[in-house]
């Protein structure tokens, strides 16, 4: 089964791949909606116009390859298990709502998973792209060719005052969704986040923890995207994005430095006990398995810890999601299951790095 | 600071909603913000849906700047799109187009409920579709060269705006040229 790859595996061939600022930008992303020129958007449209336009990809876009991305396979959503469904969406190779379609649904991925294309989402056309580290230029740069390449054989729905229509009016325009997503432990733990968070929105971005199913971000990660997408160009949009997360990364790092000044014993204290954690504990629930990663990934950029690598916090935290774990066992888990065996995943993980 | 409606974990999502011409900050929790459906899904989706439902059915605002401004739609003048059959009442209350031809149809009244969403913007100045685009090509080029050469003007650079000038022709004449 060609799906199995992409499920397999918790970390994104891409994700290996070092980019600038990546003690702080896990990754960024451009987003861009599209639709087809005279067909109903998928809210509207007949169920055989939607199967058209799923035929059309798989016809002319499944193993080709666009650059250096690879072979791109076709992926039915229908065709799916519930569990290879979630495991799409913990890699955000699809998103939550594409995963609840069953019918004439599919998602166009690149093998290395850099870019995927969802069909018939909201919109007929949803291109994503991803870079590891903070690399929105140039994620734009290929988002735009690739958008360029897909349009050599579609007519989009564009209009000259309006951009490219979407089916939502808050993507109408651009139809570009660039964001980011930050590592903040440090302006987590002074508290400076909560002041900031309201700054950024101001400024036309929304800030947002990932994975969070409270008011807190798990992990103390954090996306940023930009809101506005008509009456801006792209680049625009890009440049404001990329300013106010230049700003916070160099307010982590102050805050980082500052904390290893003013309490460094406290802070390495906590690192630790969080590797403690980690690589002893028998039953962890994913909350605290996400916090004690945080607090690691911390001690390695600190430089506390060494011989384990950057990659362990976006590799565990996306494999100890429910989905891997029913994934990795191959059948359902219970709650209680699955803190055991994220424990068991996690420490083997560690004691390997270690070796 | 404290989320509005639960008043019980603190708020991390804020928005300013425009309500009767005044601003309102709304601050809320993730738990909240699903319930209320001011966000649908954790990935990808911060939906505006309920905002913009709320946004939508602030009517007592002038619509449009086509000085219609004190109408008031009542069913009857209820709009429908021939493509798609979704009528503006529709569109207003999912909060969502049913196609392209809906951006027409209901064109008169999408310039306040842009506006409303995307900072007071209302038309695009982002990427034009390169094969389809053509025309549009030219003609932003040539929007380019016109402040060109007004600012050459100001600048008393008559040389460099005579060059501009004819550009501005030459342009203009394979835009002509093309239409045939
Ligand atoms: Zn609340
Ligand atoms: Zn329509």
């Amino acid at each position: 089964m060609t799906l199995q790859h992409f499920v397999d595996e918790a970390t994104s061939p891409w994700m290996r791949d070092e980019g600038p600022d990546n003690d702080i930008v896990l990754s960024c992303r451009i987003r861009l909606a599209r639709n087809f020129a005279n067909v109903s958007f998928p809210l509207a449209a007949e169920e055989d116009e939607l199967e058209k336009i799923m035929q059309f990809f798989q016809q002319e876009y499944t193993h080709q390859s666009f650059q250096d991305f690879q072979d791109l396979e076709f992926v039915p959503i229908e065709e799916l298990t519930p569990t290879e469904k979630r495991v799409l969406v913990e890699k955000h190779l699809i998103s939550p709502h594409l995963a609840k379609y069953t019918k004439a649904a599919a998602a166009v991925i690149s093998k290395n998973e850099q870019v995927s294309v969802m069909i018939n989402e909201e919109d007929h056309i949803r291109i994503q792209l991803y870079f590891p580290g903070l690399q929105l230029d140039k994620a734009l740069n290929k988002a735009f060719e690739f958008d360029d390449w897909l349009e050599e054989k579609v007519n989009y729905a564009f209009d000259e005052s309006r951009g490219y229509l979407t089916s939502c009016p808050t993507n109408v325009g651009t139809g570009m969704r660039a964001s980011v997503m930050m590592h903040l432990p440090s302006l987590v733990l002074t508290r400076q986040i909560n002041r900031m968070i309201p700054a950024i929105n101001q400024l036309g971005l929304v800030v947002r923890g990932i994975y969070g199913e409270g008011s807190e971000a798990i992990g103390n990660i954090f996306q940023i995207s930009n809101q506005i997408t008509l009456g801006k160009s792209e680049e625009d949009i890009v440049e404001d994005l990329q300013s106010v997360v230049k700003q916070l990364i160099e307010q982590e790092r102050k805050a980082r430095t500052r904390l290893m000044e003013q309490s460094g014993m406290r802070l390495e204290d906590r690192v630790y006990r969080s590797y403690g954690v980690l690589k002893y504990s028998r039953i962890i629930e994913s909350k605290e398995a996400a916090n004690c990663l945080s607090n690691v990934r911390l001690g390695i950029d600190l430089g506390m810890i060494e011989h384990v690598p950057r990659s362990i916090l976006n590799e565990l935290i996306i494999l100890t999601q429910p989905g891997f774990l029913q994934q990795y066992a191959k059948k359902n888990l219970t709650a209680n299951e699955r803190d055991v065996l994220r424990a068991s995943l996690i420490r083997e993980r560690l004691k390997l790095e270690n070796e | 600071m404290e989320c509005q409606e639960c008043h019980k974990r603190p708020a991390t999502l804020h928005f300013t909603q425009v309500v009767n011409g005044k601003k309102m900050e709304v601050h809320v929790c993730e738990v909240c913000a699903k319930e209320k459906g001011y966000m649908t899904y954790p990935e990808d989706s911060f939906s505006f849906q309920n905002l913009l439902t709320s946004l939508f059915n602030v009517e007592s605002s002038p619509l449009g700047n086509n000085g219609n401004s004190n109408s008031v739609f009542t069913p009857a003048e209820d709009i429908q799109c021939e493509q798609c059959g979704m009528t503006f009442s529709e569109f207003k209350r999912i909060g969502k187009f049913g196609c392209a031809s809906c951006y027409h149809t209901f064109s008169d009244r999408l310039d306040p409920i842009f506006r409303r969403v995307h900072s007071g913007n209302t038309k695009h100045h982002g990427k034009i579709p390169k094969r389809q685009g053509g025309d549009l090509h030219a003609k932003r080029q040539l929007e380019e060269y016109k402040l060109k050469l007004k600012e050459l003007i100001d600048q008393e650079a008559f040389e460099e705006a005579a060059n501009v000038r004819d550009q501005i022709k030459a342009l203009e004449t394979k835009m002509r040229g093309d239409d045939k």
